[in-house]
């Protein structure tokens, strides 16, 4: 039995001696590898990583996003054409949002969407030959947040996609120490957008640049940050 | 690709912030952001990086026959290049309005004002003169890539040294490094340029804007000037109008920008004679910050 996590990998390696789960004798592999018959092919460059009991991916730098089915992601509107708006989400495609994907949303009540809106929206058809699809409800015809956001302030920004993941895994404790300081709303989409919007411009704009210099940070550094940010923002 | 479109809602909030005097990166409206000069192994290759835009300029030389008009003057030649590594709105090939408009504005600041001595370019009139090429190459775009590569250009056309010749009847000997030193291009004074982006009908204005402040700007003015208070070129466009005082504030904030940024060339290419000349070590390699963490870190290995 090797110990692969945490090493780095190039594309095209072979990695063997993973550790199968020990009921099914099976293994899970996640993004950045790609089982060949046999063997597992590393696909992306960069950290292997694992999780209790078989799973295995590959942490990678990346900014330009693919889409994944079941993301939540923040998209701009870009065209409205007929039935269906044209967001883009910063993928190689313009995403497509049907007018009926919105909450209370029925033929003759239109959602009040415009060009240049951002939308946070569920990723639902992701296939790599088609253009991906999204919504903003879930299967019980609910909204749970989703829908047109930022239409009265906040700020939108983009990040790596590496600090999302970041950001949303529970290892992280950057928003909640941010939020110890100061009230704030944000919108985390997987495709490297955040939104935020808090009390006044000042605190957006310290909020926004606390996020982004958090990618390389440990949650000791991050403390140290959000606590100097409560200082400083406190004596604004 | 297509560009990323801006949402309304980042650009409500840059217009409120600018009303409050707030810019994004907490500078102040007429702050540049942090400038970094590095210089290349070889002569004439410089790197300037303005915030996160990065332009990377290289010159170059060779002898070619001069323009009838002018059978004793050497050639200057300026060209830009955006590439797709810059930003992936610029495409491989067709040079944009963009790439178009910064070309001219570069020529016109260096070819115009005569800052290169092109008379000392001559080395036989009317046959033979030195070319003296200019490669900017724009490697990372965050906006305001005007001055940035004003100040690669002129930074390389000073940093650069060309091979010496001697003229014997009309044999021309181009002589290696070795046998003797290369000659630095007369430079007379650095033209550069101080780009400043108007909002709301120019009632606000900025210096040094960002790639999101350029996308919601009204209008931008763009200046070339030297330490010496000349001004070497001057363009407006966008759709806004201009007052009187607001164009001779501009200046006088561009005069205060270009001797800073004239200081800090002059510290640069210092620096890097006295490394050359002490035997030090020099080049892009020794411009690397190292001990950062810029992607994801793996714990060392043990030996085994």
């Amino acid at each position: 039995m090797v110990d692969h996590a945490g090493h780095v990998y190039l594309p095209g390696e072979l990695i063997c001696n993973l550790k199968e789960s020990e009921k099914t004798s099976k293994i899970l592999v996640g993004p950045g590898l790609r089982q060949d018959e046999e063997s597992i092919i590393v696909t992306k460059c960069g950290l292997l990583r694992f999780k209790e009991p078989n799973f295995y991916w590959i942490d990678s730098h990346l900014k330009r996003y693919v889409a994944v089915k079941g993301d939540p992601i923040i998209g701009i509107v870009a065209a409205k054409a007929g039935d269906v708006f044209r967001l883009d989400i910063g993928s190689s495609d313009l995403a497509t949002l049907s007018y009926l994907a919105f909450e209370g949303a029925t033929k003759r009540n239109r959602p009040d969407v415009k060009v240049g809106d951002i939308v946070y929206a569920k990723c639902m058809v992701a296939n790599k030959d088609m253009e991906p699809e999204l919504v903003c409800i879930d299967s019980n015809g609910r909204s749970g947040g989703l829908g047109v956001i930022g239409r009265d302030g906040g700020f939108m920004f983009q990040t790596s996609l590496n600090l999302i993941r970041k950001l949303l895994s529970s290892d992280c404790i950057l928003l909640k120490t941010l939020g110890n300081g100061m009230h704030y709303e944000c919108a985390i989409g997987m495709n490297g957008r955040v939104w935020v919007k808090a009390k006044s411009v000042s605190h957006t704009i310290a909020l926004c640049n606390a996020i982004s210099a958090a990618e390389y940070m440990s949650n000791e550094q991050i403390k140290a940050m959000c606590k100097k940010l409560t200082n400083a923002l406190a004596g604004f | 690709m297509r560009e990323t479109p801006l949402s309304n809602c980042e650009r409500e909030f840059i217009r409120k912030a600018l009303g409050e005097r707030k810019r994004l990166d907490g500078r102040q409206a007429y702050d540049y952001r942090t400038l970094k000069i590095a210089f290349g192994y070889d002569r004439g290759c410089c790197r300037v990086d303005l915030g996160q835009t990065r332009v990377l300029a290289q010159v170059s030389c060779e002898i070619t026959s001069p323009k009838q008009q002018r059978p004793s003057d050497g050639v200057l030649f300026v060209n830009v290049e955006l590439s797709p590594m810059a930003s992936p709105v610029f495409e491989v090939g067709r040079m944009s309005d963009q790439g178009v408009e910064i070309n001219r504005i570069l020529e016109r600041c260096l070819k115009e004002s005569r800052c290169v001595d092109t008379e000392s370019l001559c080395i036989i009139a009317g046959e033979k003169v030195w070319q003296i090429r200019v490669d900017v190459h724009v490697m990372n775009h965050d906006g305001n890539l005007i001055d940035c590569s004003s100040i690669a250009a002129i930074t390389a056309l000073a940093h650069f040294r060309r091979p010496d010749v001697t003229v014997d009847g009309t044999d021309v000997i181009v002589h290696t490094i070795e046998e003797k030193d290369p000659l630095p291009l007369s430079v007379h004074h650095m033209p550069i340029c101080v780009s400043f982006s108007f909002y709301e009908q120019g009632k606000f204005l900025l210096v040094d804007p960002s790639d999101k402040e350029e996308k919601v700007m009204d209008g931008k003015m763009v200046i070339g000037m030297n330490k010496h208070r000349e001004i070497c070129s001057l363009q407006v466009t966008g759709q806004m109008l201009l007052l009187k005082d607001q164009v001779l504030r501009c200046s006088n904030i561009a005069v205060v920008k270009v001797t800073e940024i004239t200081e800090w060339i002059q510290k640069a290419l210092e620096n890097d004679r006295q490394a050359r000349s002490n035997g030090e070590r020099f080049g892009f390699r020794e411009a690397v910050v190292m001990d950062t963490v810029t992607t994801n870190q793996m714990n060392p290995e043990k030996l085994k």
